[in-house]
């Protein structure tokens, strides 16, 4: 099998909110200093996702796409030190400011022009921008059928058996193959990548595709091409002033607190 | 695009009733509605929806289109992807909402692609500009950490809003409205995914989305053993145990009682996050509660910026007296 999985650079989600910082007159979010960004969580979970299939379908073969420029093309080799077999780096000036239309639409010549793909995974969203919508809009542009945040992926007699997470509890689907599948937290832990894995992934090479290379029609993609314009962006104000109570015990503080919770008549 | 007319929503419905998701849409819808000089339109898709068709004008719809079909009585991506874009195409609406639930997350990114329209996902506010008369879209962004406001060039201008997020209106039984049957026919080459199996995971006892006291546990606590306190108190107090993200994925409790951002989204009288750190995703699935109480060991946590009542310290050493507490209080 042929495994596709797009994968996303986003800055660390764990940060503690003080240092969460933006520039509210660019619209843009100001990396935070001295941490470093990672592979979007969803995104990590999906390559998770194509591990277990390849390990079920040995001689499968997994390829890691992202969209970026920079240093954005590193967590490629995070899913190479976890057991993806390739990485290939999407990145040209005019993709800058693509929307999710423009970067499913990069992502779907990359897929073209590598044929012969059997499944294709993607994480629900982005830990961002939250946008929720590249793996909906690729599996449009590719016309493949699609299944949206999986708990789980299984491959059986040819199909794919997916188990969609509902807000009280699953569904199964089926679908053929090719499809799309993006994967949701459910799925469970990523691995860890091992000291071989990162040995390996350091001597891999990342191909570097440009708009050209794939085909692309410059016009789709990029800031211009954008369907949705931020119009502004802003830090919402947090009124909330925790009363913290204190004791000589943490047992005593908590019994204060209970009383003060009964006064206020909130239990 | 003859016209930039036309407000359409998207509702649902449940066991025959209409869901308060789609009140809330049409709460919201009215707003805009009225501020654009539009009628309100909502869309039922399924089976029997009579009864909710009814509710929907109560709730503030002039019109509903009822698409009944014995093939869409189910959710399925594909079918109610093509009957919803049938209609769609032919009301052609420049405002079209739906909400973001299991229907609205799904189906929502798939309308912007087959309609040539564009969504924002998840909002919180929605507005109409009063120069232009565009939606302008609120959404948190970065897991909450802020929120971005959304223009829509392409036509239709979507959004979803999240659920509890905007208030539905008082129903009124003697408003007038009018129900409209559409042909939702599929075509059954359009269906590439079957549903083969529908398995529900309510927990027991009262409905985390329903519960007045929320008691949540974080990957502070641990392991799954030590939930069984959390459910303790939420015995006392008549509520219901969520958990975070993080200990869901650990495998300590069922993921159908993760609050937060892509969990569930619930708004108490009381949640009390224990070994909650506060990480934004999560405090978006909390922050409407009214009065938040937090228990972690680390005075720097997160939660503590969002809590109303705090205390610093382990819950193991926190729970039992305040559970010993909270017993006493409410005998009283």
């Amino acid at each position: 099998m042929n495994i596709v999985v797009c994968a996303k650079q986003v800055p660390n989600p764990e940060i503690p909110m003080g240092k969460f910082k933006i520039d509210a007159q660019a619209l843009k979010v100001i990396p935070p200093e001295g941490i470093a960004p990672v592979i979007s969580p969803f995104d990590e979970q999906a390559i998770e996702v194509a591990l277990r299939i390849k390990e079920k379908n040995p001689g499968s073969k997994i390829t890691a796409l992202t969209v970026g420029a920079g240093s954005a093309g590193d967590i490629l080799k995070h899913a190479l030190s976890m057991g993806a077999d390739e990485g290939i780096f999407l990145s040209d000036p005019a993709f800058e400011g693509s929307d999710a239309f423009g970067t499913a639409y990069i992502l779907s010549k990359a897929i073209q022009k590598l044929g012969n793909v059997d499944l294709i995974l993607c994480g629900r969203q982005a830990a961002d921008w939250d946008v929720g919508q590249v793996g909906t809009l690729l599996a449009e542009d590719l016309g493949i059928p699609l299944i949206t945040i999986a708990r789980k992926v299984e491959v059986l007699n040819g199909k794919l058996s997916v188990e969609r997470a509902l807000i009280d509890g699953y569904e199964v689907l089926e679908a053929p193959m090719p499809s799309l599948v993006t994967v949701s937290n459910e799925v469970g832990l990523p691995r860890l990548p091992t000291g071989m894995g990162i040995i390996m992934a350091a001597r891999k090479k990342v191909a570097v595709w440009k708009a050209q290379d794939m085909g692309i029609d410059v016009a789709k993609v990029g800031k211009n091409a954008a369907r949705s314009e931020m119009v502004k962006l802003y830090i919402p104000v947090r009124e909330a002033k925790c009363e913290m109570f204190q004791a000589d015990t943490v047992a005593e503080a908590t019994v204060k607190m209970a009383v003060r919770l009964r006064e206020a008549k909130v239990i | 695009m003859a016209e930039d007319k036309g407000l359409l929503t998207i509702g649902e419905v449940a066991n025959g009733k209409l869901a308060p998701i789609a009140a809330e849409l049409l709460g919201i819808g009215r707003k805009l509605a009225d501020a654009r000089g539009d009628k309100l339109d909502m869309l039922l898709l399924g089976a029997n929806l009579a009864e909710a068709a009814k509710q929907a004008i109560a709730y503030g719809a002039d019109r509903v289109y009822v698409a009944e079909n014995p093939a869409l009585a189910e959710y399925n991506p594909d079918s109610y992807a093509a009957a919803a874009t049938k209609v769609a195409k032919q009301l052609s609406p420049s405002i079209l909402l739906m909400g973001q639930t299991d229907m609205g997350r799904d189906l929502a990114p798939r309308l912007a692609a087959k309609l040539g329209g564009a969504v924002s996902m998840d909002c919180t506010e929605l507005a109409i500009e009063p120069d232009t008369k565009l939606l302008l879209a609120t959404r948190p962004v970065f897991g909450g950490n802020a929120n971005g406001v959304m223009r829509v060039k392409a036509r239709p201008q979507m959004a979803t809003i999240r659920a509890k997020s905007m208030a539905a209106l008082e129903p009124n039984a003697s408003r007038q409205g009018e129900v409209i049957k559409v042909d939702a026919g599929v075509d059954a080459s359009a269906v590439k995914v079957k549903v083969t199996k529908k398995v529900k995971q309510e927990a027991l006892g009262i409905k985390l989305e329903d519960a007045e006291f929320v008691v949540t546990g974080g990957r502070g606590m641990g392991g799954a053993e030590a939930f069984k306190s959390l459910e303790e108190l939420a015995r006392v107090l008549g509520g219901a145990v969520g958990a975070t993200r993080a200990a869901c994925d650990d495998g300590w409790v069922a993921s159908t009682i993760q609050v937060g951002q892509t969990g569930k989204i619930v708004s108490p009288k009381l949640y009390i996050a224990v070994g909650v750190s506060g990480a934004m995703q999560h405090i978006a699935g909390c922050s409407g509660s009214k009065n938040i109480v937090a228990i972690n060991k680390d005075p720097e946590a997160n939660i503590f910026k969002v809590a109303h009542f705090g205390v610093v310290g382990d819950y193991k050493e926190a729970l039992p007296a305040f559970i010993q507490k909270c017993k006493e209080l409410l005998a009283t």
